[in-house]
């Protein structure tokens, strides 16, 4: 089964990267994947995103019309991107930034405090892995063993000095999302 | 006429790079792809000038190629990246050029004196909007430019169009071996989804055998001095060395024309793209027959030659055709031209960097099915 999942946020919060460690986990465990930034004419400072799809048989379209999950931690992504998730998808939200915005009912919605579970991760910088780890908590798109790995791959051989707080993140983000997962009872959301 | 030997490097090393270390399948963008492609499939030299979306393709060619002692060079422009490249590859050298649309523009006089003087060079096009600047999204409106010749004069470029970032590796090593088995430029024309794109790819390289040619200029010590050049004055001499070109132009339509085809056995409705549109295209085809349309997909591999035969075929067992690009409409005409009006061929695109969506092309196609549906075909006999 295909998934889609966009990225996006501030540029410098993570969000190419968050969704680099999601292709890579996902490669690891045999999926097909793609992963697509938006690189148009963006302001410094601006909206970063990407789009992550992982399946099991080639992937077909790059251009998703409505994306399984969004994962958006600024509030001009959740302008954005909040009202074309498919109806029961995702959206992760970056409570912190993102503060009174107002729910869809035809959504999943896992509002996170991004920024205070990184920073007692130990780098409030590491938004987009706690949201990383929310999703694939939620969603069990792939083990969180190949997200750990992944980023072992990709900080170990760059930040080593910032390796423990990544994962450290992960795993907050994780535990948030796994105990918001809903039982199969509850996988039915109202329209 | 004697051959000197051409100075043939040693086969490089196969696969040294840093990515490797991940296993086999690793993730890559399509423009480092494509480049580290180029070098293993032995890429003696590589000219650029950075332009948005091929510039990883120049970054990754600025530190690899010095690591495998190859040359590299940075040009002050366009114009000067390409006609570098003209005398590398007149000198013997297995060269590659990239650039994105606007870039391309200003290298199509060069490719001209490169397809009059018969020397392989392959190209690569990252497009983007146009005309113009435009803009960097992806785009494929530069199918005009590409297969209808860039620069003056009577010639044809072979164009490789791949859709996956595997695919376009593949082609890669593939338009060294026609370029320099024809003695011609050839052109793979990706766009910027693929240029920018990121897919898990194996890192299996192909180098294509060096040919011994006759016609390098490679130092004329112990033989007669050779000459690569694409001006001949008189008109009788002219015309003989077009007669030539013609007649190497009708071998590669020949031998090098590739297509693939999805779903095409059942169909009644065939979708034609080529590259990213392709990929929207068999996503659209997918949710198409799950509403019990039976739509099938023939993606142009080779857009010069371009694959009539296969669509030809095609037309005459479906009942209508679509086109799908990431332009106005280009390669629509080739497509109407192959059909010959046996069935009716529709179009749909974006424009401007825009890619149309699966949601798009499945409307289209509902078009389509009801335009050409058994009640509308009954009535009309």
């Amino acid at each position: 089964m295909e998934r889609s999942i966009v990225f996006a946020g501030f540029g410098g919060q993570g969000i190419l990267f968050a969704g680099k460690v999601l292709a890579r986990a996902a490669m690891a465990e045999d999926r097909e994947v793609f992963w697509i930034p938006s690189y148009g004419p963006e302001m410094r400072g601006g909206t970063a995103s990407c789009t992550v799809i992982v399946g099991d048989e080639p992937i077909g379209s790059p251009i998703v019309d409505e994306p399984d999950a969004a994962v958006v931690l600024n509030p001009p992504s959740y302008a954005k991107f909040a009202a074309h998730v498919a109806p029961g998808g995702l959206l992760v939200v970056n409570e912190t930034l993102v503060g009174e915005a107002a729910e869809r009912g035809d959504v999943h919605e896992l509002r996170i405090p991004c920024t205070r579970l990184a920073k007692d991760a130990g780098d409030d910088s590491l938004v987009s892995v706690v949201a990383l780890g929310a999703l694939v908590g939620y969603l069990g798109l792939v083990r969180p063993a190949s997200i750990r790995a992944a980023i072992r791959e990709v900080v170990g051989a760059r930040r080593p000095d910032v390796l423990a707080a990544d994962l450290a993140a992960f795993d907050a983000g994780h535990r948030v999302g796994a105990r918001r997962r809903p039982h199969e009872d509850r996988v039915t959301v109202p329209a | 006429m004697t051959t000197a030997p051409v100075p043939v490097r040693p086969a490089p090393t196969p696969v040294g790079v840093a990515v490797r270390r991940h296993g086999r399948r690793v993730l890559m963008k399509g423009n480092e792809a494509i480049a580290e492609a180029a070098i293993q499939a032995g890429c003696d030299a590589y000219f650029g000038y950075p332009i948005t979306p091929q510039a990883e393709l120049l970054e990754w060619m600025a530190r690899r190629m010095p690591e495998e002692g190859r040359a590299f060079v940075q040009a002050e422009s366009e114009l000067g990246a390409i006609n570098m490249a003209l005398g590398a590859a007149a000198a013997g050298a297995r060269v590659l050029v990239s650039s994105s649309s606007p870039g391309i523009s200003l290298m199509a006089e060069a490719m001209s004196y490169m397809a009059g003087s018969e020397v392989p060079v392959v190209l690569v096009n990252v497009m983007r909007g146009g005309p113009g600047l435009g803009s960097i999204g992806p785009s494929q409106s530069d199918y005009f430019q590409a297969t209808k010749g860039h620069g003056h004069g009577d010639y044809r470029v072979p164009v490789l169009a791949p859709a996956s970032i595997a695919e376009a590796m593949e082609l890669t090593a593939d338009a060294f071996e026609i370029a320099e088995r024809y003695r011609t430029p050839v052109m793979i024309l990706a766009d910027g989804i693929l240029g920018q794109a990121m897919e898990p790819v194996e890192l299996a390289f192909r180098a294509p055998p060096r040919l011994d040619p006759d016609w390098v200029l490679g130092g004329a010590a112990g033989r007669p001095p050779r000459v690569v050049r694409s001006l001949h004055l008189l008109p009788e001499d002219l015309e003989r060395h077009n007669v030539h070109l013609q007649a190497k132009f009708a071998t590669i339509t020949d031998r090098e024309v590739r297509s693939a085809g999805e779903h095409l056995e059942d169909a009644d409705l065939a979708v034609v793209a080529y590259g990213t549109a392709a990929r929207v295209a068999r996503t659209a085809v997918a949710r198409a027959r799950a509403e019990g349309i039976r739509a099938g997909l023939l993606r142009p591999i080779t857009l010069w030659p371009f694959p009539s035969a296969a669509i030809a075929e095609v037309a005459t067992r479906v009942r209508g055709a679509l086109v799908v690009e990431l332009s106005a409409g280009q390669m629509v005409e080739d497509v109407r031209l192959a059909v010959e009006g046996r069935v009716p061929v529709a179009f749909t695109g974006r424009t401007g960097g825009i890619v149309p969506s699966p949601a798009e092309v499945v409307a289209a196609l509902r078009r389509l099915d009801a335009a050409t549906g058994p009640r509308t075909r009954e009535a009309s006999r």
